[in-house]
């Protein structure tokens, strides 16, 4: 009895405690401020101030070409002498990345540089950053958040010019017939399915080409494999697969390099990293992919985002910025669902004669 | 809503003793343990505020607790039912999977014309015939819940990608969105953490004060004893499988307000944070053990825990490391005691 009594009084101490630890921090706490930046100006100044905090908040922290971009980014930062934090999930959800922006906020960032994992679900939470005097830049994947915030889109190329490009790369390979199939990454990815609708539309062109599935990875290499499987196994005559995302280019390049007799009738093409395709392009399993050059977009972002920041930069259509060694570039206007944005330049293709010059 | 016979009113004080605990002085170690446990989680959440408040200067902002309340709160709610069905020795993986589908259902209805308001009642319908759905194979059919809900978990999963993929549904009214960025006016409390509050209120009530409570501990200590005792040892599983996914459901509502828009993958990966916040919490994942308060006190230690490591920018796969210790630390330390004294006894009867 006795005993229980103890365990009794000593849990009612423990629920006390804690209440009274609740109770403490919420009185600590102090009210913060919150002001609006008009960004829709011309620009107001013209250099970059120093001492800038920019956040880059990619859509994971493993994503190998995440990375390349991220330390693209850094570079243009600390060359303006300022301070960058990289900060993400190890997960490609909003969730992972919402905390990495609420950090932002109470860090008093002036910049973040976010690659979005979800067009919408960041929306409120960026726009809160907004609120706080944060500019906000996106790069790789956009959001779509209309005017709250109001944001820079740092496009890698032309969306069209993406989806187009690759399906007339595998075109010309396959002779301009037969069953083709695209391997994406998410299947609520914004940019993979603005390139996947350009596909659609250009693939009208090649009236004997048919696009028989479209399946998603998740950018997730098991996941991709175990599709990419089942794709094989429906479509057993498959003439060629579109992988526009490196984890399943390179997934797709490495079933086919241990598949030979599949290179027999089947062609792979895509979006890849020179680094991870390079064995592959050199022993014939892959013959031309494309790719920009992901540390030269974070670069890019890295100024805009200095740039929004200091005031020599604006969301004003036709106004322009100059992004450190790669010169100077013009914001475009809003069109459809994408708003101001920047286009970094065309897509390099990559084949045996040129690979073995990029180092990303 | 379950009437329990007065013989089931007493069962946690006479259950006997399990065939491996020493004689006599099992329960007594079993409250003892408990208390340590809970006293303990108190120790690690003051020193987690004390460690974060002095590592970064953010950590004591206004902003801050409102944020840690945003992001724990569907978590924390889905850590309440969760709790109850691990106290009756089963398990719900699925929960993330149901938050996914309903909110996918209450986006698609939406996006389709259905009041917001409609679509949110057919999204915790979804939630109970799902809940329904784990409760008919684990309670009625006599299935593992691990298995039956890792089935549960891949399928509601496909059914949202089925309803909603590859779209992303906005558009939801701004009045109610607000929850996803604004604390309730006047406070810094956000509207999800008082829901929580009030919902492990409930639970502890039932859970600590009621025959039905004592039930569910006595369905998880010992079932056949429970079932002999009169305790409809079936019904009560079936019951908190539906409402495990009814709370799932009105997670997943939160879940699409606070981020004002849905995709069919919303959640992915959520019950592995939510398994590890009830276990954290002291919950014996061999059932029969748990209280509501260890629960909550995970919650606030798991949420500040993450905030902090996030604001100090420490990388990501040592936070997952850290959540994985904490885990394997919440089995090794209650159970150890047990494991050594199983240990002892085989070695004696050799």
């Amino acid at each position: 009895m006795s005993m229980r009594n103890i365990g009794a009084v000593s849990r009612k101490v423990t629920g006390v405690l804690a209440l009274a630890l609740v109770a403490t921090l919420s009185a600590a706490c102090a009210s913060s401020t919150a002001s609006t930046g008009d960004q829709t100006t011309a620009p107001t100044a013209t250099t970059i101030k120093t001492g800038l905090l920019v956040y880059f908040i990619p859509k994971d922290t493993q994503n190998p070409y995440e990375v390349i971009a991220v330390q693209g980014g850094k570079k243009a930062v600390q060359e303006a002498g300022g301070k960058a934090v990289v900060s993400s999930g190890t997960q490609d959800t909003a969730a992972a990345q919402i905390p990495s922006i609420q950090a932002a906020i109470q860090a008093h960032a002036n910049a973040i540089v976010i690659a979005g994992n979800d067009p919408s679900a960041l929306c409120p939470a960026l726009n809160q950053a907004s609120n706080a005097g944060i500019k906000i830049v996106s790069f790789d994947s956009d959001i779509s958040c209309g005017t709250s915030p109001n944001h820079l889109f740092i496009n890698q190329a032309n969306t069209e010019n993406i989806g187009t490009s690759e399906v007339d790369l595998l075109a010309k390979e396959i002779g301009s017939k037969g069953q083709i199939a695209i391997l994406s990454a998410e299947a609520s990815a914004t940019n993979q399915n603005a390139w996947i609708g350009y596909m659609k539309q250009e693939l009208r062109k090649y009236p004997n080409m048919q696009l028989v599935s479209t399946v998603y990875g998740n950018d997730d290499p098991a996941t991709s494999l175990t599709v990419l499987q089942g794709l094989l196994s429906a479509y057993p005559n498959l003439a060629g697969i579109i992988s526009p995302t490196t984890v399943g280019i390179s997934t797709a390049a490495q079933y086919l390099d241990t598949h030979k007799s599949l290179l027999a009738h089947l062609t792979l093409t895509g979006l890849g990293l020179p680094s991870q395709m390079k064995s592959y392009v050199h022993d014939g399993t892959v013959k031309e992919f494309e790719l920009w050059d992901p540390s030269k977009l974070g670069y890019l972002a890295g100024y805009a985002a200095l740039g929004l920041a200091s005031g020599s930069a604006s969301l004003l259509a036709g106004s322009t910025f100059k992004a450190g060694s790669l010169g100077s570039y013009k914001v475009l206007a809003a069109s459809g669902t994408t708003g101001p944005s920047v286009v970094l330049g065309p897509p390099t293709v990559f084949n045996s004669a040129n690979v073995d010059q990029y180092n990303f | 809503m379950t009437s329990e016979p007065t013989v089931a009113a007493q069962p946690a004080e006479q259950a006997p003793p399990r065939p491996d605990a020493p004689e006599g002085d099992g329960k007594r170690s079993v409250l003892r343990g408990l208390v340590r446990w809970e006293s303990a989680l108190v120790v690690v959440l003051i020193a987690t505020l004390v460690f974060g408040s002095s590592a970064s200067p953010n950590f004591l902002q206004s902003t801050n607790f409102f944020y840690i309340g945003l992001n724990m709160g569907e978590i924390a709610i889905m850590a309440l039912p969760l709790l109850l069905i691990i106290v009756t020795a089963e398990i719900d993986l699925s929960v993330a999977s149901m938050l996914g589908l309903s909110g996918t259902v209450m986006g698609a209805l939406f996006s389709s014309g259905w009041s917001v308001w409609a679509a949110m009642a057919a999204a915790l319908v979804v939630g109970a015939l799902g809940g329904a759905l784990n409760g008919f194979l684990v309670a009625r059919l006599g299935l593992p819940s691990i298995a039956v809900t890792i089935g549960t978990l891949t399928l509601f999963r496909g059914l949202a990608e089925i309803v909603l993929a590859p779209r992303t549904v906005t558009g939801f009214p701004l009045s109610l969105t607000t929850i996803g960025v604004a604390p309730i006016p006047g406070t810094e409390i956000a509207y999800s953490t008082v829901i929580f509050l009030v919902l492990a209120v409930v639970c502890g009530v039932v859970l600590h004060a009621t025959p039905l409570g004592r039930a569910i501990v006595a369905t998880g200590l010992q079932p056949e004893a429970a079932q002999f005792s009169g305790i409809r040892v079936h019904r009560i599983k079936f019951w908190l499988f539906v409402t495990s996914g009814v709370l799932c459901a009105f997670a997943g509502i939160l879940f699409t307000l606070k981020n004002a828009s849905v995709s069919y993958d919303a959640g992915t990966g959520l019950e592995l944070n939510v398994v590890a916040i009830v276990l954290f919490g002291g919950v014996s994942i061999f059932g029969g053990r748990g209280t509501v308060l260890g629960v909550v006190l995970s919650v606030a230690i798991v949420g500040c825990m993450q905030q902090v490591l996030t604001q100090l920018n420490v990388a990501p796969e040592i936070q997952n490391i850290v959540v994985g210790v904490l885990l394997l630390i919440s089995v090794v330390i209650p159970n150890g005691r047990e494991a050594l004294r199983r240990i002892r006894a085989r070695t004696r009867r050799r």
